[in-house]
């Protein structure tokens, strides 16, 4: 009898114990998003870090992927989404509700290769990407490259095209480019998360395209500019269009958004590859925060209110340690004031 | 068993093994307490507050299991309906073309199944052809002529093989085997078999022979661990005889623990073959992900299971999702085709054995 008495005892002690736990919990304010996974370090970190300035505040994130993030934010089932590439005319009309744009940073594509015996930096024209990617040119010894590699012996080996197999944003921004500089590409391809490619083999995520560039003698692949860093991938420099052969780097990304922030459309939603500047990297990206404009439940609206304005403002310092491009100044100022814009 | 068979396989892996243990269980029943015997008594024979405690017990337990079982059957229908109303659209829009056409174009909204149906089906073709002699050989070894050391020993280390995810057989496939297709193995039957039409064309390393190669290493442990189960349940009397008859070790083990174990064996088959069809992680690291026929099997190929894992996640818009789903419901379809057939097989097998008995 006393066991059980001791038994119960500790059982209400437990039971005690959450509720003592849970009330806090019940205060904090949730908020849950879910999206693009190319930006999902940068994400993690940012709501980690303002989880840490405002214990009272958790922002959870789901890197489920641009579409799927696209689908629950029309669904409502996430309080905003993410993405790589902007939402479509078409997909904004199914939203009950307006939903706006903010970038958050800048990434990039880049080419990657494996030729045996060639450890130099190529130089790439939008016609040879283009031309490779189509299947038109099929050697590596194509004038289309030797001419701008006067000082490399490129062998003649049969190119192995190499893409990505799964949807994702970095396959939006290759097609994206490829479509702006070539209107063959833009009536036979197009751009899109997937697309039907007319050439190569595909694979299975940024490390699945790697893996295949790597171990097949004459591969050609692209990569986002944040995996080649992190894995000293070699990359190839491409021609912009002020005509400059530009190597990516976080400095160029962030010019080629500076050179199209002076057209910035007031919904953000905007392309950036082929971007004017004499020192733009032509392959880069915005990755943009999808937030409808009306919030109803009033502290989430004030919650993201001040995440935003924290995000471009001290967020962007931890964007370039996670090799990201920061935003350019004239994006921020443009962003502050349609931040504005959010109604809760 | 190896661990996670899927409950949808347990009806027909049990049916398999339905006739072995028959024997069992009539020596269990006759080695059951006299009381429980009694209960096949009329009931005016035992006090009647002991029967209705025994009925509820049986009603309850009847309940319980029905449900169980009931339950299986209403999630296969649940899924199949939900399956078909998602492609309801993709269906509207492409009908029969969705089948039979080759062009798979997100972009432009233009979608058919044919060369997913094709690669699903190629790719589980070479794996069967690589895995039954393998397994079935392996299986008889362990059963019936290793000691037992050694056949617990291996025992362990193939149901540990089944147990291994299916990622970790990608990345094998792609960091080992495929560098060794395209230097040595691929290249070789190139060099010695290159005149046919299945082994032309460039050889990468990645492709649908791959794909095979890594979907047979993947299906060998359930093909071996099940059929070595179902031939150590091969009664004693049944050896015996064969071997007072005269014949010889392999003749028996062939000629009657082979043909006794022949259902269970051929249900070990199919499961590995479900297994094959649904594989998707290891095979989309290795095939080269290229939606296209072609006669090479050096060529890349893509199935259906990689497709939908590959382009769901990113897929926006009614009709891409749509016809994503439709591509589900075919692998669906097909699986329980597949199965169908199965049945038969087992079924004209056991009917033929029993009319030679």
């Amino acid at each position: 009898m006393k066991n059980i008495v001791r038994a119960l005892g500790a059982i209400l002690m437990l039971l005690g114990l959450f509720v003592v736990t849970a009330v806090p919990a019940r205060a904090q304010a949730q908020l849950n998003g879910a999206g693009a996974t190319f930006p999902y370090p940068i994400y993690s970190k940012w709501f980690d870090e303002y989880h840490k300035m405002h214990p009272d505040i958790q922002i959870n994130y789901q890197s489920i992927g641009s579409g799927g993030g696209i689908r629950q934010l029309l669904e409502r089932t996430v309080d905003f989404g993410a993405s790589d590439g902007p939402m479509t005319d078409e997909q904004l009309r199914q939203a009950k509700t307006p939903i706006l744009h903010f970038p958050t940073v800048l990434g990039a594509d880049v080419p990657t290769y494996n030729i045996p015996g060639v450890n130099a930096e190529l130089n790439f024209t939008p016609d040879a990407l283009v031309g490779i990617f189509l299947g038109r040119i099929t050697k590596w010894n194509d004038p289309a490259i030797t001419r701008e590699n006067p000082s490399v012996t490129l062998p003649a080996q049969d190119i192995v095209v190499v893409h990505r197999s799964d949807g994702s944003g970095t396959t939006y921004i290759w097609t994206d480019y490829l479509s702006k500089v070539s209107t063959e590409w833009q009536t036979k391809v197009g751009k899109g998360t997937s697309v039907q490619w007319p050439v190569g083999l595909g694979g299975k995520g940024n490390e699945g395209v790697t893996g295949v560039v790597k171990q097949t003698p004459g591969a050609m692949g692209y990569v986002e500019l944040i995996y080649a860093i992190q894995n000293k991938l070699p990359y190839g420099r491409v021609k912009n269009a002020a005509g400059v052969f530009v190597k990516a780097d976080l400095n160029s990304v962030t010019e080629a958004a500076q050179g199209a922030a002076a057209n910035m459309p007031d919904d953000f939603r905007v392309s950036i590859t082929n971007a004017p500047g004499k020192g733009s990297y032509p392959i880069s990206s915005f990755t943009w925060l999808l937030i409808p404009q009306q919030i109803t439940a009033a502290d989430k609206g004030k919650v993201l209110v001040d995440f935003l304005k924290w995000m471009v403002g001290d967020g962007q310092k931890f964007a370039t340690a996670l090799a990201y491009a920061p935003l350019p100044k004239a994006v921020v100022a443009k962003e502050e004031k349609a931040i504005a814009r959010i109604k809760y | 068993m190896p661990a996670g068979l899927g409950a949808r396989f347990q009806p027909r892996f049990f049916e398999a093994n339905y006739w072995i243990s028959l024997t069992p269980m009539n020596e269990q029943i006759a080695t059951q307490p006299p009381e429980i015997v009694a209960l096949s008594a009329p009931p005016s024979l035992l006090s009647s507050s002991w029967t209705r405690r025994i009925r509820m017990g049986d009603l309850v337990a009847r309940g319980i299991t029905f449900l169980a079982a009931l339950s299986v059957l209403v999630i296969t229908v649940a899924l199949a309906w939900e399956l078909y109303k998602g492609s309801v659209p993709s269906i509207k829009e492409f009908g029969w073309k969705f089948i039979t056409q080759k062009t798979w174009d997100p972009v432009f909204l233009s979608f058919g199944s044919i060369t997913f149906l094709f690669g699903t089906l190629i790719t589980s073709v070479i794996a069967l052809l690589l895995a039954v002699p393998v397994g079935i050989g392996a299986a008889i070894f362990l059963a019936e002529l290793a000691p037992r050391a050694i056949s617990s020993a291996l025992t362990f280390v193939i149901e540990l093989l089944a147990a291994v995810p299916s990622v970790i057989y990608g990345l094998l496939g792609i960091f080992v085997l495929v560098p060794f297709m395209r230097e040595h193995g691929g290249a070789s039957l190139k060099a010695a078999l290159g005149f046919l039409p299945i082994f032309s064309g460039p050889n990468y390393g990645v492709g649908v022979l791959t794909a095979g190669i890594v979907l047979a290493v993947m299906i060998v442990p359930f093909i071996i661990s099940i059929s070595r189960e179902v031939l150590l349940a091969v009664p004693r009397e049944q050896r015996e005889a064969s071997m007072a008859l005269g014949a010889t070790h392999w003749e028996t083990t062939w000629h009657v623990a082979m043909v006794y174990a022949r259902s269970g064996i051929f249900g070990s088959i199919f499961l590995a073959l479900a297994r094959a069809l649904g594989e998707t992680m290891a095979v989309t690291m290795v095939i080269g992900n290229t939606p296209q026929i072609s006669a090479s099997l050096f060529a890349p190929g893509y199935t259906m299971a990689a497709v939908i894992a590959n382009e769901f996640t990113e897929a926006t818009g009614d009709l891409y999702l749509s016809a994503l789903v439709e591509i589900g419901l075919l692998l669906f379809v097909m699986t329980m085709i597949i199965n169908a057939l199965a049945r038969l097989l087992i079924w004209s097998t056991v009917r033929k054995q029993g009319a030679a008995a």
